[in-house]
């Protein structure tokens, strides 16, 4: 795609000899906000640390605005990541500095502004998650859905082209939730970035995505615009937006047949 | 059956030698590493001031009441023994050679070990576990320049300031009870310390031990935390081997220098 400022190319990863991702390809075009959902250890949040740069693929290949990421040194690993944004999934603030100094970090790290400069910019995207009253708080002080907005004005800090998002709704109650899906979206569009969400949301996500990827058994599974998706036959996806407890993804684990194992004693 | 034993015994020995192997590898690999990224924490100096602070200023209080009741042990076990061979006003060298050579440097580790090696752990370690130490690579920022080395250079410059420190303030101690509580007298105390305390020998080989045990220690420390599995057992693991490990590594480099020392 022309404008695809992040695709995966056949890719496949694994760890010790048992692959996670076998052959997927995606493509995030610029502008655009893309999920990617599947259940959990699908290899979602893997994802996002191949296109970072902070694993290498076992086959196949990741492209950063036209770079390809895992054959790059690590000042060009660096010089791709300084283009983008992250936001993890527990925030990760630095807990021995202060909010005003978390979302200063990038800036400060990476640029030789001063001082005056850092502050209006901090103030500026704290406004932007509507946290510039809570600078001076410590990352311990932050409830849950407070410290994911504090990490998102962090990862915004340098106005980066991709920002990526590692289940940024898990564990908020549903006013947060709400919070970050309208920041999400808004940010994007305010930037002119591309955001790749990962996540298992299905409500939230699709209220706001350009395009969902479906990732599961190591492949990608379905794809499509949320509406597609919400109208899809395949049972995978229908048992997955639907929410139903059985169906292709199996409500057991793997195990031996119950009664036998009752009998002989589970091993 | 036996032999299915033996087998599985030595699969699980050989397995517990890769590992350690692996480790003093990936413990050398994070030290060189460290050093190579130190020109960037030295750039931005204060980042290494304010560790100096946690580690050394920190432990300040255990390190001075230690040796100073070191001291006052040092300074009666000397003049029961001393006083037996009619010398008792060598006290002052005695309490003076023993801090200085010996347990200033070693106690002061093995105190370090546990005030400040175990705190560097579960930071890092906690760090890691929170994801701090993967936003701050994703943000294009090395860890190891930005959190590692200011650690490392704090431990190595804080540890012989303690060592001094200790060994002043248990010569303190020994005072204290040679002079006013046993009656020794103050001049030949201070004076038999000044003429047989050598400033090459003694003080800068103390400093020097030291100096190793710093490295030793905080790299220790560091590692430990690094390489924690992310988890709340597995930085309470890394926090012990911390210890444990640093504390035979100090007594074990203390005999080398020794020797070195000696023999030189």
């Amino acid at each position: 795609m022309a404008n695809a400022i992040v695709e995966i190319q056949d890719l496949s990863f694994g760890y010790k000899g048992r692959l996670l991702h076998k052959g997927i390809n995606m493509t995030f075009p610029k502008g655009k906000v893309v999920a990617i959902m599947g259940g959990s250890g699908s290899g979602k949040t893997t994802l996002l640390r191949l296109i970072g740069g902070q694993l290498k693929p076992t086959k196949g290949q990741v492209q950063v605005g036209g770079e390809i990421v895992h054959q790059q040194n690590r000042e060009g690993i660096y010089r791709l990541r300084r283009k983008m944004g992250m936001l993890f999934q527990h925030g990760a603030l630095f807990t021995d500095l202060s909010v005003f100094e978390n979302v200063a970090f990038p800036m400060r790290e990476h640029t030789n502004l001063p001082e005056s400069m850092i502050r209006d910019l901090v103030l500026l995207k704290l406004n932007a998650v509507g946290l510039r009253g809570a600078h001076a708080l410590m990352p311990t002080e932050l409830s849950g859905g407070m410290a994911r907005r504090v990490a998102l004005a962090r990862a915004i800090a340098l106005d980066p082209s991709i920002i990526m998002y590692d289940e940024p709704f898990a564990g908020l109650d549903p006013i947060s939730m709400a919070v970050i899906c309208d920041l999400i979206r808004s940010l994007n569009d305010a930037l002119g970035a591309t955001s790749i969400i990962v996540t298992h949301d299905v409500e939230e996500t699709f209220q706001f995505a350009d395009y969902v990827y479906f990732v599961a058994d190591g492949v990608v599974a379905a794809e499509g615009t949320p509406d597609d998706l919400r109208n899809s036959e395949l049972p995978f996806v229908h048992q997955f937006v639907h929410g139903e407890k059985d169906g292709p993804v199996p409500f057991h684990y793997a195990a031996p047949e119950y009664h036998a194992s009752l009998l002989r004693g589970a091993r | 059956m036996v032999l299915h034993k033996l087998k599985r015994l030595f699969s699980k020995l050989g397995a517990g030698c890769i590992n350690k192997i692996w480790r003093l590898g990936a413990g050398g690999r994070l030290f060189w590493l460290t050093l190579i990224s130190s020109g960037e924490s030295f750039r931005r100096f204060r980042l290494t001031i304010r560790e100096v602070y946690f580690t050394g200023v920190l432990s300040l209080i255990i390190i001075l009441v230690s040796a100073f009741f070191v001291g006052m042990v040092l300074a009666l076990q000397g003049y029961h023994t001393l006083q037996k061979y009619g010398s008792s006003e060598a006290i002052g060298v005695l309490v003076a050679l023993a801090l200085v050579r010996e347990l200033g440097p070693v106690v002061t580790a093995l105190l370090f070990a546990g005030r400040a090696g175990t705190a560097i752990t579960a930071e890092i370690g906690l760090m890691k576990a929170t994801e701090q130490l993967s936003a701050m690579e994703m943000m294009a920022v090395s860890p190891i320049a930005r959190v590692i080395a200011p650690r490392f250079w704090a431990g190595v410059i804080a540890m012989p300031v303690l060592a001094t420190l200790f060994s002043m303030v248990g010569i303190l101690g020994g005072y204290l009870v040679a002079v006013p509580l046993i009656g020794v007298d103050a001049g030949a105390f201070w004076s038999q310390m000044q003429a047989n305390v050598d400033w090459e020998f003694d003080i800068l080989n103390g400093v020097f031990k030291s100096v190793v045990f710093g490295v030793a220690c905080t790299m220790i420390a560091l590692f430990e935390g690094y390489d924690a599995p992310p988890t709340a057992e597995g930085v309470s693991r890394a926090t012990t081997r911390t210890v444990v490990t640093s504390s035979l590594a100090v007594l074990g480099l203390d005999f080398i220098l020794t020797s070195f020392m000696i023999a030189v």
